[in-house]
């Protein structure tokens, strides 16, 4: 008898426990995956003033996104910023997102370059997936002692920067040494072997120059304390985060280097089971405002696709910019093409072959 | 005889148990192995397969990592444990009342705060710019910056630190238990300092030492945070390649492949490691 008693408590607990689980939320959200600085407090609060909408922002990168869309088959995000050429071989693979719907877009609004850019390379199939928003470029960011030697990501590896260099074992700093080496790696994109006998040039040079590198960074805010400590004086790195500390040190400087910085676009796209696609469409017209992206560019250094935003933007800012690009460097941006599927896995074995090396 | 109800009881007892364990990780586990045996034959066809596995003996670097992972994993287990057993013997013999709580509670302060605080701490210390640096130019003992960071003794150091608390504990509760007697009677009979360890003192801890060590010999093997922050380029990890073919290159196939081999070889040593020590794990985690 006592026993039964307690099974009944016990049963009894089990089911408060369940119901506690069940409790649902009812205002509307958007959940925007996206990059740090894409989202600025400011920005946020005044979206969610204006719409009533809650804004949750989880921060993250590519590879980051791609992965946790992949998991759960495009859904947990209303809307997401992945670069533009990361979404087609994706989309081809895993399926993770829905086409855009550009009669929702209010364009007028964008730089009309960068929108048929980023439409071209996200195309599948005859249906849009990005919508531009922010873009930057990658290169070299060096203090001025060395400025004059390192003119060139093959000149990390020149000995007189021993110990003081810094670069990510990504596909960035693959192709960045490719093109610096006088190889096209986009080129070769489409021709496997082709890309295959270049990586093997880059892996060998990343090997030979692993002695001079001082650590391989992870994240920004790694790198910038390297480079603000004068640990590192030579680095690849975005160049928002040179411009940043540019601001700090006058004696720290982004460069284009001469083979040409990589440009990157950040889209906006819409994941295959976003909840609230209404809300996500709500989120890109406000954002691309003149005026709102220019404060996304001032939280981010990086600048947008918003047209007539660069009024608005910090003046420093926009020195530091042109003090980086001359009209030739900004014509000899290299601009990521799409990414074919399956290149990842063989640039893969060769960054884990360069981490691995002695 | 039981009646329906207590066996009833049991069951709701065991309910969360099981859910946990199955859910968590049983059906996780088996997922993984599914997906490990996938094949990518291209984009969109999967076939089963061993590749995977194979590429683990074929290239090189997967392997060579995992070796050394083993080894630095089982050196930063033995310099824990010759780290932590005077600790541990101070805190269960020597010190009584109040000043062995507080000696307790000094070896728990620093994982109240996270993994990554605690490897931050070290780097402020060992980076070039960092606190022993200044320091030893200071004293005058180095004539430049020193760079302490970024190499395999720090990842040590950071490896050791993590895990003392988890070795210190075990060592504690074993030596609390051990009869003065014993130890007079060793050397009643005539034994050294030396003797006495071996003979008396660490047959009475091996328990508590070996439930230490695979604890710290697990943790060390799995740690991410620590190899990557403080290794710097060399650090070849096992779980960073585990954690770049999920996240970095969409290889979950591989990924899965590999996470199975360190389960698998992980196993295999805490098993080697019980019959060199002629322990069961029973007796060890009873």
């Amino acid at each position: 008898m006592k026993a039964r008693q307690e099974w009944r408590q016990l049963a009894a607990g089990l089911m408060v426990g369940a119901l506690g689980f069940s409790g649902t939320t009812s205002a509307e959200e958007l959940r925007l995956i996206t990059w740090g600085g894409y989202a600025p407090d400011d920005v946020v609060a005044q979206f969610e003033e204006e719409t009533g909408i809650d804004v949750k922002v989880t921060l993250s990168n590519n590879e980051d996104m791609i992965s946790k869309l992949r998991a759960t088959g495009g859904a947990g995000f209303d809307l997401a910023q992945p670069s533009q050429d990361r979404i087609v071989g994706v989309q081809r693979q895993f399926n993770i997102y829905k086409p855009i719907d550009f009669s929702r877009v209010n364009t007028d609004q964008l730089q009309p370059s960068m929108v048929k850019a980023t439409r071209d390379s996200t195309e599948l199939e005859g249906e849009y997936y990005g919508v531009p928003s922010v873009w930057g470029t990658s290169g070299l960011i060096v203090h001025d002692s060395v400025a004059d030697q390192v003119t060139d990501y093959t000149d990390l590896c020149d000995p007189s920067v021993a110990g003081q260099v810094s670069y990510r074992l990504k596909r960035p700093t693959l192709i960045g040494f490719g093109f610096a080496m006088g190889l096209d790696p986009f080129a070769a994109y489409n021709d496997r072997d082709e890309y295959e006998s270049i990586l093997a040039k880059v892996e060998d040079q990343l090997i030979d120059c692993k002695s001079n590198v001082k650590t391989y960074w992870t994240g920004g805010d790694q790198l910038l304390a390297l480079l603000r400590t004068g640990e590192v004086t030579a680095a690849m790195a975005w160049d928002a985060g040179g411009w940043k500390l540019n601001a700090e040190n006058p004696d720290i400087r982004f460069v284009a280097p001469e083979s040409g910085a990589l440009g990157w676009i950040d889209t906006f796209a819409i994941p295959r089971r976003s909840e609230n696609e209404a809300a996500a469409y709500q989120w890109i017209n406000f954002v691309m405002q003149p005026e709102i992206a220019a404060k996304i560019t001032n939280a981010s250094g990086n600048f947008t696709a918003s047209k007539g935003a660069d009024e608005y933007v910090r003046a420093e800012l926009r020195g530091a910019y042109r003090a980086s690009f001359d009209q030739q460097a900004i014509d000899n941006i290299k601009w990521y093409p799409p990414v074919p599927p399956g290149l990842e896995t063989v640039e893969g074995q060769v960054l884990d072959r360069v981490q691995a090396a002695n | 005889m039981k009646s329906p109800a207590t066996r009833l009881s049991l069951i709701l007892l065991l309910t969360p148990f099981l859910l946990w364990i199955v859910l968590l990780v049983i059906l996780p586990h088996l997922q993984m192995l599914r997906v490990s045996f996938q094949v990518r034959e291209s984009w969109d066809t999967l076939s089963w397969g061993l590749e995977q596995y194979a590429n683990f003996f074929s290239e090189s670097y997967y392997w060579r990592t995992f070796v050394r992972t083993g080894v630095m994993s089982l050196f930063t287990t033995f310099l824990t444990l010759l780290i932590a057993f005077p600790i541990a013997w101070y805190i269960a013999r020597l010190a009584s009342g109040r000043a062995r709580g507080l000696l307790f509670l000094a070896c728990l302060i620093p994982f109240w705060a996270s993994e990554l605080v605690r490897t931050y701490g070290w780097m402020i210390l060992l980076r070039e710019s960092g606190l022993f640096s200044a320091w030893l130019q200071a004293l005058g003992w180095s004539d430049g910056p020193v760079e302490m960071l970024y190499n395999d003794a720090a990842v040590i150091i950071g490896l050791v630190y993590n895990g003392l608390l988890f070795m210190v504990v075990p060592l504690v509760t074993t030596l609390d238990g051990m009869e003065e007697n014993l130890v007079e009677a060793g050397y009643d009979l005539g034994g050294g300092h030396l003797t006495v360890l071996r003979e008396v003192v660490v047959p009475w801890a091996m328990p508590g030492i070996v439930s230490g060590c695979i604890v710290v010999f697990m943790l060390t093997l799995g740690s991410y945070l620590t190899p990557t922050l403080m290794g710097g380029k060399d650090s070849a990890w096992f779980t960073q390649q585990i954690f770049t073919q999920f996240i970095t290159r969409f290889n979950w196939e591989q990924g899965a492949a590999l996470g199975a081999l360190l389960l698998g070889l992980s196993s295999l040593i805490v098993w080697a490691g019980l019959k060199l020590t002629g322990q069961s794990l029973r007796k060890v985690m009873g």
